[in-house]
């Protein structure tokens, strides 16, 4: 076998001591980075773990209380919401992304951004604008019975199960309508001409052609919008339909019941976490039917009634939906204006601007954390810990609330008998009811938010990049400074962004966490809206909407086909 | 001496896999090298051991004479002095042209800095291009910019990994040559690691076949093609196919087409092994330009299948004998699949391995 020239001639230069000391073989990193994300991981399951030792152990005395008294309601009225909403979700949602995607009608183009609009109003503020509008003393009730005369039984009633329903459908539809266009764009209109050739009409190519392929995204959007309706509180509040939510925050607050409250939330994790399973099943699916961008066909256009029949559906969803809680907010609004813009609600808004600038700050410097570990260890320990850093997101902030506190108390109270015993002093709470208890919450429920921009960010800053700035001489710091920074600028900027606005409209775990008398604009909105007095709740009301419309604005830009 | 760059037995293994073994090598300064193979013979991980981006196992590398690289210890990249430029050239997506080819002389005054740059682009061809930014960029011109970047503080040696494999076949041809003119314009020492054969010829002075981590032979082009070390070798460059033969003595070897006569290049030095002792079996190295067309000549062979390939055909021929052989014949020689046509030996370079080889 010819090798190369040999190489016997031992003429190199071993020079002396001081150059070893110069050269080092490259260590393995240092292990305090394989800490950040376990440390993580454990922050986020101190609430989980607590909650669920409620479920394996519970308080048998206050378990029969609540069979006894409200859990079969608690249950029956969750199964329905969810069964309701779902059901909701998902035919506006896939009919819409149908429509928007693959189809030509007049107004296509401004529907396909503007029916993510309604992503920007809270919830629990379409839940109040509705109840305000259609309630029995609500100006269209008072306008009809003017015209038609004081019976008015046929009118539905708002404050019902109908309503919460339908209020949280046009809430949570843009979920389904997000990733079923997304689907729909890629592969509609191929599946739709594959179906022709053999030999199936539109309608038919619809359900067993593009449907089917679309299923896993759409199912990934409707998970979306069941969870955030488990999650929900101030829907459910406003309405009065009690479920989980509404009567682990009574537990907590009207009863100082910390056990039942603990023994809810238990229960309302067991059924989260099923939910998740079935979520990370239809997620594997997602993995192998990658969406590549093929080719794209013409749009099917739409022509005379049923352009125009699709037109107006789009138009009233958007209306209802998005239009007509911002009319009447803005009218509410104007007329409390005067009244209402004054230094207690510049109080309300410097607290909300505060605490969501601070959990931003402080979530997206864990994120970043989380995504270096992974990058220098990129091993199944590492990735399994940020996996269960993000799950945080799945757990209901009141539940979160819950979890949080029974630790934080158990600290505070062992710091105060630290301090009794070493130095004699009465501390009195430590943490509980203090902003670094709400920003732990924060961070917990919020870190999957901020993680996916910046991993996606950090992504592009390929091995090659690192590597290629070593061999133009720059190590540590320098590449840190002159490469990763400015590439991951736009995603730790698209991560605040989130965060902020998110926080801005969290309202459970701001309601049970705060120091008392610590108000933001969305416990403004709570403690008006529980009281009736909806024009009081539309100007902050309107602000949290002008504040949610930034991160919308960001999600049209990627949708703009 | 100005040897810029040695390995001596280096050695590097992921996990019980070893990916280097035993490997030594030599490159002058100015000389432009090649690690040539297929995929998963280790020649990637050879060139990230010299970067410093992988630690080895044993042996050494040595840059200018000092050890660099030994099993204890690793100079990091950074303080190598050398320059790569990346399969996916790692351009940095958020600075322009101008400020990825200066981001390396970064220690420079900013007078000098701007003017190194302007040279390396006008080296480049790209001087129009300075203030856009990579992906505004066809991928030729994003390769330049990598190459460029890389050579602007003046390396001591070039590491190249597959440079060409994101561009177009038409593309490759040209730039590669363009690429050695600026290498060579340059001064510059380099290596280059491809899988492509072609690339190789057109870009290096030297090649270095790989195979299972190991390099098989290290020599210029036209020695890999004539006199190729061993079988793999053979096989790797060009085409062509082993005919069986008969040796009749150290110089002349039967084939069933003629004698052939010359220098056979094998694994015995001394001049007397049992591969050249009269008689014994060996596998002939006939390549397609071996193998003539000649109307005059009393040898037959049947056309199996042509390639037309512009200038010339590659025909496959039947020989008398039943074996199957290559031939490469000007393209105005057309013939039909079938048809009869004469040949004629012309071998120049005799290569042959002993059969159980």
């Amino acid at each position: 076998m010819l090798k190369g020239p040999s190489s016997t001639a031992n003429n190199t230069t071993h020079t002396g001591n001081s150059f070893f000391r110069l050269l080092r073989v490259e260590r393995r990193s240092p292990l305090r980075w394989r800490l950040i994300p376990i440390l993580a991981a454990a922050i986020v399951l101190i609430p989980v773990g607590t909650i669920l030792s409620s479920f394996f152990a519970p308080a048998s005395d206050v378990w029969q209380h609540l069979v006894d008294t409200t859990l079969p309601t608690l249950l029956s009225n969750t199964f329905w919401l969810a069964l309701g909403v779902a059901w909701g979700v998902t035919v506006l949602g896939v009919s819409l992304a149908w429509v928007t995607a693959v189809c030509e009608f007049p107004g296509r183009k401004f529907f396909s951004w503007a029916l993510l609009l309604p992503l920007a109003i809270p919830a629990y503020v379409t839940a109040f604008v509705a109840i305000g509008l259609f309630d029995y003393v609500g100006p269209v009730q008072t306008a009809l019975r003017s015209w038609l005369g004081p019976e008015l039984s046929w009118f539905p009633d708002v404050r019902s199960r109908g309503g919460v329903i339908i209020v949280m459908i046009l809430a949570f539809y843009p979920y389904v309508y997000l990733l079923a266009r997304n689907a729909f764009l890629t592969q509609g209109r191929r599946s739709l001409e594959a179906a022709q050739t053999l030999g199936l009409n539109r309608t038919q190519g619809f359900f067993k052609l593009a449907l089917p392929m679309a299923r896993p995204w759409i199912a990934s959007g409707l998970m979306l919008a069941l969870m955030e309706t488990l999650a929900d509180f101030g829907t459910v509040a406003v309405f009065n339909y009690d479920t989980f939510t509404t009567a682990i925050y009574k537990a907590w607050f009207a009863m100082f019941s910390l056990p039942a409250a603990s023994q809810l939330a238990s229960l309302l994790i067991v059924i989260v976490f099923a939910l998740i399973l079935i979520e990370q099943q239809l997620r594997s699916r997602t993995r192998y039917a990658e969406l590549k961008q093929s080719a794209r066909a013409d749009r099917i256009p739409l022509t005379g009634s049923r352009a125009w029949l699709v037109a107006g559906f789009a138009s009233g969803t958007l209306f209802f939906a998005f239009l007509l809680p911002v009319i009447q907010l803005s009218i509410w609004a104007a007329n409390v204006f005067m009244r209402d813009f004054d230094e207690r609600y510049l109080e309300f808004l410097w607290h909300s601007l505060l605490i969501s600038g601070l959990a931003a700050l402080l979530t997206c410097s864990v994120a970043l954390l989380l995504v270096y570990a992974t990058r220098r260890h990129p091993d199944t320990v590492t990735r399994t810990a940020v996996r269960i850093s993000t799950i945080g997101y799945a757990l209901p902030g009141a539940v979160l609330a819950v979890g949080i506190f029974i630790p934080l108390a158990w600290l505070d109270n062992w710091l105060g008998e630290m301090a009794m015993e070493w130095f004699h002093v009465e501390t009195g709470l430590l943490i509980q009811g203090t902003l670094a208890a709400m920003l732990i919450a924060y961070m917990t429920r919020f870190l999957a938010v901020s993680h996916s921009p910046i991993d996606s960010a950090m992504q592009r800053i390929t091995r090659h990049i690192d590597e290629a700035a070593m061999a133009l001489g720059l190590s540590g710091w320098s590449i840190l400074r002159r490469v990763h920074l400015p590439m991951l600028k736009g995603g730790l900027f698209t991560a605040a962004t989130m965060v902020f606005v998110d926080v801005m409209k969290e309202m459970p775990i701001t309601l049970m966490t705060r120091p008392f008398g610590w108000d933001t604009l969305a416990v403004r909105i709570f403690e008006m809206t529980s009281e009736g007095q909806w024009e009081q709740a539309a100007l902050p009301a309107v602000t949290l909407i002008l504040a949610g419309l930034f991160p919308i604005l960001f999600f049209m830009q990627q949708t703009d086909k | 001496m100005n040897t810029l760059l040695e390995l001596r037995n280096v050695r590097q293994a992921y996990g019980r896999q070893t990916v280097v073994n035993d490997l030594s090598l030599m490159l002058k300064r100015g000389d432009i090298g090649c690690l040539l193979g297929p995929s998963g013979c280790g020649k990637t991980t050879v060139l990230r051991c010299i970067a410093g981006f992988e630690p080895i196992l044993a042996g050494e590398v040595l840059l200018k004479r000092v050890v660099v690289s030994s099993m204890r210890l690793s100079l990091p990249p950074e303080q190598r002095h050398i320059g790569m430029v990346f399969q996916d050239y790692a351009l940095f997506p958020h600075l322009t042209v101008s400020a990825n080819i200066g981001f390396g002389l970064h220690r420079l005054p900013k007078a000098e800095r701007e003017a190194r740059v302007a040279e390396m682009l006008q080296t480049v061809s790209l001087t129009d291009a300075a203030r856009k930014y990579p992906h505004e960029l066809s991928g030729g011109q994003q390769q330049r910019v990598a190459l460029a970047r890389a050579l602007a503080p003046r390396p001591d040696l070039l590491l190249l990994d597959e440079p060409f494999s994101n561009l177009d076949v038409s593309l490759r041809e040209r730039l590669s040559l363009e690429v050695r003119e600026i290498l060579k314009s340059q001064n510059a020492t380099a290596i280059l690691v491809t899988h492509d054969q072609d690339e190789a010829f057109a870009i290096a002075d030297e090649i270095g076949v790989m195979h299972d981590g190991e390099i098989q032979q290290w020599d210029t082009a036209y020695n890999l093609y004539h006199r190729p070390a061993n079988r793999f070798v053979a096989n790797f460059i060009g085409q062509g196919v082993f005919l069986p033969g008969k040796m009749l003595d150290s110089h002349h070897v039967e084939i069933e087409l003629g004698i052939l006569t010359g220098t056979i290049p094998h694994e015995c030095i001394s001049g007397y092994c049992l591969l050249c002792s009269p008689g014994s079996l060996v596998d002939v190295l006939i390549r397609p330009d071996d193998i003539v067309h000649d109307d005059a000549s009393p040898l037959r062979a049947a056309v199996l299948n042509k390639a037309f390939r512009g200038a010339d055909i590659l025909y496959t021929l039947r020989l008398p004998g039943g074996a199957t052989a290559l031939s490469l014949v000007p393209s105005h020689h057309n013939h039909a699949i079938g048809e009869k046509i004469g040949i004629k030996l012309e071998v120049d370079h005799v290569v042959a391995f002993g059969q159980s080889g």
